[in-house]
């Protein structure tokens, strides 16, 4: 067992949440509340990363994340460290394709918040702000668990663009899985065997957890 | 902050016409708009405190848009809305308020209760001008008013329809409302909690001065509620009037059949009889006597109606004084027995073109052994007899929005249903 591949991809998918998950709420309210022409346009580039082969994004991330681009070169000069085959741009490319797992349960849980129940809020006198906090988010809180859980299992489980992006540095860019197929190339059958259990439990656990939290859908009255 | 607006706001007010100045001036609702995107609208009302103003029409006539537009949740190209001395609306002024500057009362048709929220909670939520330690007692207090003490802690999950209802209107109420706007409320309950709901707001009105703007599809339930009735049709108001006004003197042939009166008919002016009060009107053969309307000349072409409250059935054998008025004769084509009431239609003349629609209570129509193939006599009352602007027979859509209507109450509130009210089942 790696523990230090285990504990990187913990941090990795711990990070990932606390950033994506506050930045997918208003982006999932605006695509769940407005109607506008581009909006399937917007759609789509969210869900590309389902769609796309990891190896693809990876390999696009890669160049986009090369020292002689602006992007590195700005992150260089305000971290003082690169981007490719360092933490800091696994974290960037897990940012980038946890998008969808991310949007689209919250998109999906603000669509259920009717136009009635928010112009009813209004009516009643309450801010869009107030309107946010006290009747749209709770609302949409399973949404919220739902995108926290796909997004954690997710990045613990992703392969392709870490290893594109990130490389096989331990200690450093080499998480759990990873991990996982450096052993099996080693016939290191025992230690794939553990992580991989450890992997299938953790990720079972986040999932289950979702379920449990999310609460069963009422039936609806008319 | 824009409190101070309507000060200013006010020597506008004087292009208006007399009676809506004087509205706009006081704590009543005056509303003008029009907008041709993305439902079209031109309309024109008001209602005073206390009255209760009834904005009838058919599906996609634009009701709802209208309340949003009073709400502030919709806004118009032009238009003005005052209410309770406050200018809410006034485009031509740059001013629009946000719903949450307005102070409304509005009953959604789903009722939009906070599922995530208790009774008590959905209440409050509406109390944000009370001081906070006030707000819990204060919703208790409302909701009291509403019938619901003890229902307090339920989830809106937990209560039915009805209750419901009285949740959202608890919460409407709240407010403190300048104007309650009320969007088919009555429209998701069953028939007895209908009807116990429109006692509830009977009695509630002795209790609050607030404007009270009713949109409804159910006649019925305009006549029964409304001090006033507003006809609309594709946003536009044709007719605004007391119930009994509208429903015996529609304004046009159009408002005639938007109120379902399936009596409208063509004729020809004969003449007028100053002296006695009456206009003479040439129609299938028969001169009848009608309510004067001079407006017309003698010859003119005109579409009339007649209510078919104001159509009486010839008792057999037994000639009675209402014979003299206006008799006509044809054959029962359908009767359609729905509980206490018989309607019938009859071919004047046996002319299936010509089609007399009226009712009678069932014990009537079985005493004088009315049934289809028969042949009846009816006297058409002069003063039920209403001449219009000749306007050609338009049944495609108007006549069809009506069915939907029927048919809607149909299948909501199952036949019976339909026979309390004697709504014609051949119609749908």
């Amino acid at each position: 067992m790696e523990w230090s591949a285990l504990e990187l991809s913990l941090l990795l998918s711990g990070l990932t949440c606390l950033v994506l998950i506050p930045a997918s709420i208003p982006l999932a309210r605006w695509l769940a509340f407005t109607r506008f022409r581009a909006r399937s346009f917007v759609e789509a580039l969210v869900a590309l990363p389902l769609v796309l082969p990891p190896t693809v994004l990876g390999y696009y991330l890669l160049i986009g994340f090369g020292a002689d681009t602006l992007l590195a070169r700005v992150y260089q000069s305000l971290v003082g460290r690169g981007l490719v085959f360092t933490f800091d741009g696994l974290l960037l490319a897990s940012l980038l394709f946890n998008v969808p797992f991310a949007v689209q349960p919250i998109q999906r849980a603000f669509e259920t918040v009717g136009r009635d129940l928010r112009h009813a809020a209004y009516v009643s006198g309450m801010s869009a702000w107030m309107t946010f906090w006290r009747i749209e988010l709770p609302l949409a809180w399973p949404g919220l668990i739902s995108a926290l859980a796909l997004t954690f299992a997710h990045t613990l489980g992703e392969f392709g663009v870490v290893l594109m992006v990130g490389g096989n540095i331990a200690g450093e860019t080499r998480t759990i899985a990873i991990a996982i197929y450096d052993r099996v190339q080693a016939f290191d059958q025992h230690a794939a065997g553990v992580m991989s259990a450890a992997l299938l439990g953790l990720s079972f656990v986040a999932i289950a957890v979702v379920y449990m939290l999310a609460p069963r859908p009422q039936s609806d009255r008319d | 902050m824009t409190d101070a607006t309507p000060a200013e706001n006010r020597p506008n007010v004087e292009c208006d016409t007399g009676t809506a100045a004087q509205v706009q001036r006081g704590a009543g609702l005056y509303v003008r708009v029009a907008r041709q995107h993305p439902t079209v609208i031109d309309a024109e009302l008001s209602c005073e405190p206390g009255e209760l103003l009834a904005i009838v029409g058919p599906s996609g006539s634009g009701k709802t848009t209208l309340l949003r537009v009073i709400a502030g949740l919709a806004r118009p190209r032009t238009g003005v809305v005052h209410c309770g001395g406050q200018t809410w609306t006034d485009l031509d002024r740059g001013v629009h308020r946000s719903p949450q500057q307005r102070r409304i009362g509005l009953v959604f048709q789903h009722y939009a209760l906070f599922p995530h929220l208790s009774a008590l909670d959905n209440v409050a939520c509406a109390l944000g001008h009370v001081p906070r330690r006030e707000r819990a007692a204060r919703a208790r207090r409302l909701l009291a008013l509403v019938h619901l003490e003890g229902l307090e802690p339920r989830m809106p999950s937990q209560l039915s329809g009805g209750q419901c209802q009285r949740v959202a209107l608890a919460r409407a109420l709240a407010r403190e409302p300048s104007v309650l706007l009320l969007d088919e409320p009555f429209s998701a309950v069953d028939q007895v909690t209908r009807r116990k709901l429109h006692q509830e707001l009977v009695l509630l009105r002795r209790r609050i001065n607030t404007p009270m703007v009713l949109v409804t599809h159910d006649l019925d339930e305009a006549r029964a509620l409304a001090d006033r009735l507003c006809v609309l049709h594709h946003g536009t108001t044709l007719q605004t009037g007391p119930p009994m006004q509208v429903m015996t003197r529609p304004d046009s042939a159009l408002v005639a059949r938007l109120i379902d009166i399936g009596n409208v008919f063509e004729g020809v002016v004969e003449g007028h009889d100053r002296h006695a009060a009456v206009t003479w009107l040439r129609w299938q053969g028969y001169l009848l006597e009608a309510r004067p309307a001079v407006g017309f000349a003698p010859g003119t072409t005109v579409s009339w109606v007649v209510p078919s409250s104001h159509v009486v059935l010839h008792r057999v054998g037994r000639p009675s004084r209402g014979h003299r008025e206006n008799p006509v004769h044809g054959i029962a084509a359908e009767v359609a027995t729905l509980g206490d009431y018989t309607t019938v239609i009859m071919h004047v003349d046996g002319d299936e073109r010509t089609a007399l629609r009226f009712s009678v209570p069932t014990h009537v129509a079985e005493r004088n052994r009315v049934v289809p193939g028969t042949a009846i006599s009816v006297s058409l009352l002069a003063d039920g007899i209403h001449l219009l602007p000749y306007e050609a027979e338009r049944s495609d859509d108007t006549v069809a929005s009506t069915d939907r209507r029927v048919q809607k109450t149909e299948t909501r509130d199952g036949v019976d249903a339909a026979s309390a009210r004697g709504l014609p089942r051949q119609r749908t």
